[in-house]
């Protein structure tokens, strides 16, 4: 019983790890530019498909840091030429472009790479298991977690020490403020954006090693990332990271006891966290509500 | 946009000619009965949304659910409890309306964004039930083994299930009456403060409008009348399966708001005839009708945002003429 827990306890703390990565990065976009970005999935699953066609050529550790570079150039060219048209409008506007986006993300892969899922394989000393009794923890397993760790610290150290970091947190509170002063705040949505990208399109690649590459891969992410995100509390960039472990581990462990209700369980618990604490667990009052 | 009552009464009345005769023309251009019974279906659906969407101000993108359980509601009343067509459409509708008021308690303090967020994130749950629990939903496979039931009316029995076009008309019933609630509502003084909240939520709150009770009370009418059309929907299709909950669901309906216009009453409507027969149209055509769709979704946004009955038509071809023929003379001129 105590191996299932762990077992099932990891399993959820890794698909937690996904569900930060994905958070982060539409919680980035969300902050600065209040553009709820449905495509972010999307780009995800291009992530994966990306890095499983050029690894042949360039190696796995290559395609790690190119195709989340790629996507990312993407994530920027659809925002230079669509997205930003739609700032400052109703929010409807943005949600059903990057809903049609997504539909046509989607498709596209699907066209592209076939429906039925493909196998990425990452390199062989990397998918053996650290020991026999902890046979369900493969050292990619570590590395994953590893590299979503290294992100999200790079990430948070970005936004805490480097002036454009501090730009992007300042936007997030009164972008006008920050426009006032001097700042292109135009650049900085866009280069917020790509940011945002480049983190779901390294969340796809360690999910193509993990899972399988599938087309809708992304999309089955979406849903609870927007829960890690209200969970944790909108505007809070730790709430989200805290938010996606505290989901993931929910789920995981809803598993052992209780296997079908394991996709439902973190909307009890959005649900029991919007009753209690409206907010969200660290969620500044006020802020884009 | 104010047009006079005149102009009024004929849009109307050209409205329910047209739906009143669909059963003579649409065969005629080549439709099918359940083509057309979808479109008003769907047209209920956009309907009730916009009540919400458009009259309130407030965006929910999660109406599917509501829908959905609409359906799943009358599927399984049908299935289990009763073979009465109406008491199974009463007991989906109570399904549907009776979860969207107790989500919309706990929704209605959010804005925004934000709002539209919960109400997505919410609206998965009911997806992931009628996927998962297999034996009461039928899971991935879709809920089965229900058939609408004729209706009995004394002395006459209309076989709805055999005869399409009676069925149409069933539909059609409770469309009008579904529409002429809702404009009634809009009409009163409760439907003047929504328009009120929409316009100006801070000015509502300051007249002492009980701002956070009245975004409850439309979302919950909303979702009631939204869970009519997905009973409808189940009893169409004999059939309900969880992408009807599914929040791309949700976005085909806020797709068709934005086609047919949304400060407009019926444009809904228009938006769903559009979009029903175009998907039927491409998903016949095109095995990449996802990518038109998705093309439709970006176009409509960026060039059309106002939707079809929201533009002034010969505002804006006067205004696309105008601007040609300045080009053409700064052409002209540049070229001299």
């Amino acid at each position: 019983m105590t191996d299932l827990i762990l077992f099932n306890v990891t399993n959820g703390l890794i698909i937690g790890a996904f569900y930060v990565l994905m958070a982060l990065g539409l919680s980035l976009i969300l902050n600065l530019s209040g553009v709820i970005n449905f495509a972010h999935g999307g780009f995800l699953a291009l992530g994966g498909y990306i890095a499983y066609t050029i690894s042949p050529f360039v190696g796995f550790w290559a395609a790690l840091l190119i195709s989340p570079l790629l996507v990312g150039l993407l994530g920027l060219l659809i925002e230079r030429t669509m997205i930003y048209r739609l700032y400052g409008r109703d929010p409807l506007y943005s949600l059903l472009l990057t809903f049609g986006l997504a539909f046509i993300f989607e498709d596209v892969t699907r066209a592209v790479w076939g429906a039925t899922g493909l196998p990425f394989t990452v390199p062989e000393f990397l998918s053996q298991p650290i020991s026999s009794k902890l046979f369900f923890i493969t050292e990619y397993r570590l590395f994953m977690v590893a590299v979503v760790a290294l992100a999200v610290g790079g990430l948070f150290l970005f936004l805490r020490f480097s002036r454009l970091g501090v730009r992007i947190r300042a936007g997030t509170f009164d972008l006008d403020t920050v426009s006032s002063l001097g700042v292109n705040v135009r650049m900085l949505r866009s280069f917020n954006f790509a940011l945002g990208i480049f983190l779901a399109g390294l969340a796809g690649v360690l999910a193509g090693g993990q899972l399988s590459l599938e087309p809708t891969m992304g999309a089955n992410l979406l849903m609870p990332s927007f829960v890690a995100i209200i969970v944790g509390g909108v505007g809070s960039l730790p709430g989200t990271l805290l938010g996606g472990l505290l989901i993931g581990v929910a789920a995981g462990i809803t598993t052992v006891f209780w296997p079908s209700a394991s996709e439902a369980v973190i909307y009890v618990m959005m649900a029991v966290v919007l009753l209690l604490r409206p907010r969200g667990l660290l969620g500044e009052e006020g802020l884009l509500s | 946009m104010t047009i006079s009552v005149r102009q009024h009464t004929a849009r109307l009345s050209a409205i329910w000619l047209l739906l009143l005769a669909m059963p003579v023309w649409l065969p005629a251009i080549g439709g099918y009965m359940a083509l057309g019974t979808r479109v008003v279906i769907l047209g209920l659906a956009a309907m009730s949304l916009n009540f919400l969407l458009g009259f309130t101000g407030v965006l929910s993108f999660g109406h599917a659910a509501y829908f959905g359980l609409g359906a799943y509601g009358t599927g399984l009343a049908l299935k289990h409890l009763t073979h009465s067509t109406s008491l199974a459409v009463l007991l989906g509708v109570l399904m549907g309306g009776i979860a969207g008021a107790l989500l919309g308690a706990l929704i209605v303090r959010r804005r925004g964004v934000y709002f539209a967020m919960v109400t997505i994130a919410f609206g998965q749950v009911f997806y992931f039930i009628a996927f998962r629990w297999n034996k009461l939903t039928g899971g991935d496979d879709g809920l089965r083994g229900f058939e609408r039931q004729p209706l009995g009316f004394g002395v006459w029995t209309a076989d709805i299930l055999h005869k399409p076009v009676l069925f149409y008309f069933f539909v059609l019933t409770l469309f009008a009456l579904a529409t002429a609630a809702m404009g009634l509502l809009l009409r009163s003084p409760f439907g003047r403060t929504l328009l009120a909240i929409r316009e100006n939520e801070r000015r509502a709150r300051f007249l002492g409008i009980p701002v956070e009770q009245h975004i409850w009370l439309a979302f919950t009418i909303s979702c009631f009348f939204v869970a009519l059309a997905g009973a409808l929907n189940a009893l169409l299709n004999n059939f309900a399966d969880p992408t009807m909950l599914n929040y791309t669901q949700s976005g085909e309906i806020v797709i068709m708001i934005v086609l047919g216009g949304i400060r407009s009453f019926w444009g809904p409507l228009i938006g769903a005839a559009v979009f029903v027969v175009l998907q039927d149209y491409l998903s016949s055509l095109t095995t990449n009708w996802m990518s038109f769709l998705g093309a439709i979704f970006v176009l409509m946004v960026l060039f059309f945002p106002r939707g079809v009955l929201g533009m002034h038509w010969p505002d804006m071809i006067r205004s696309t003429l105008a601007r040609l023929r300045q080009l053409g003379t700064q052409g002209g001129g540049s070229a001299a």
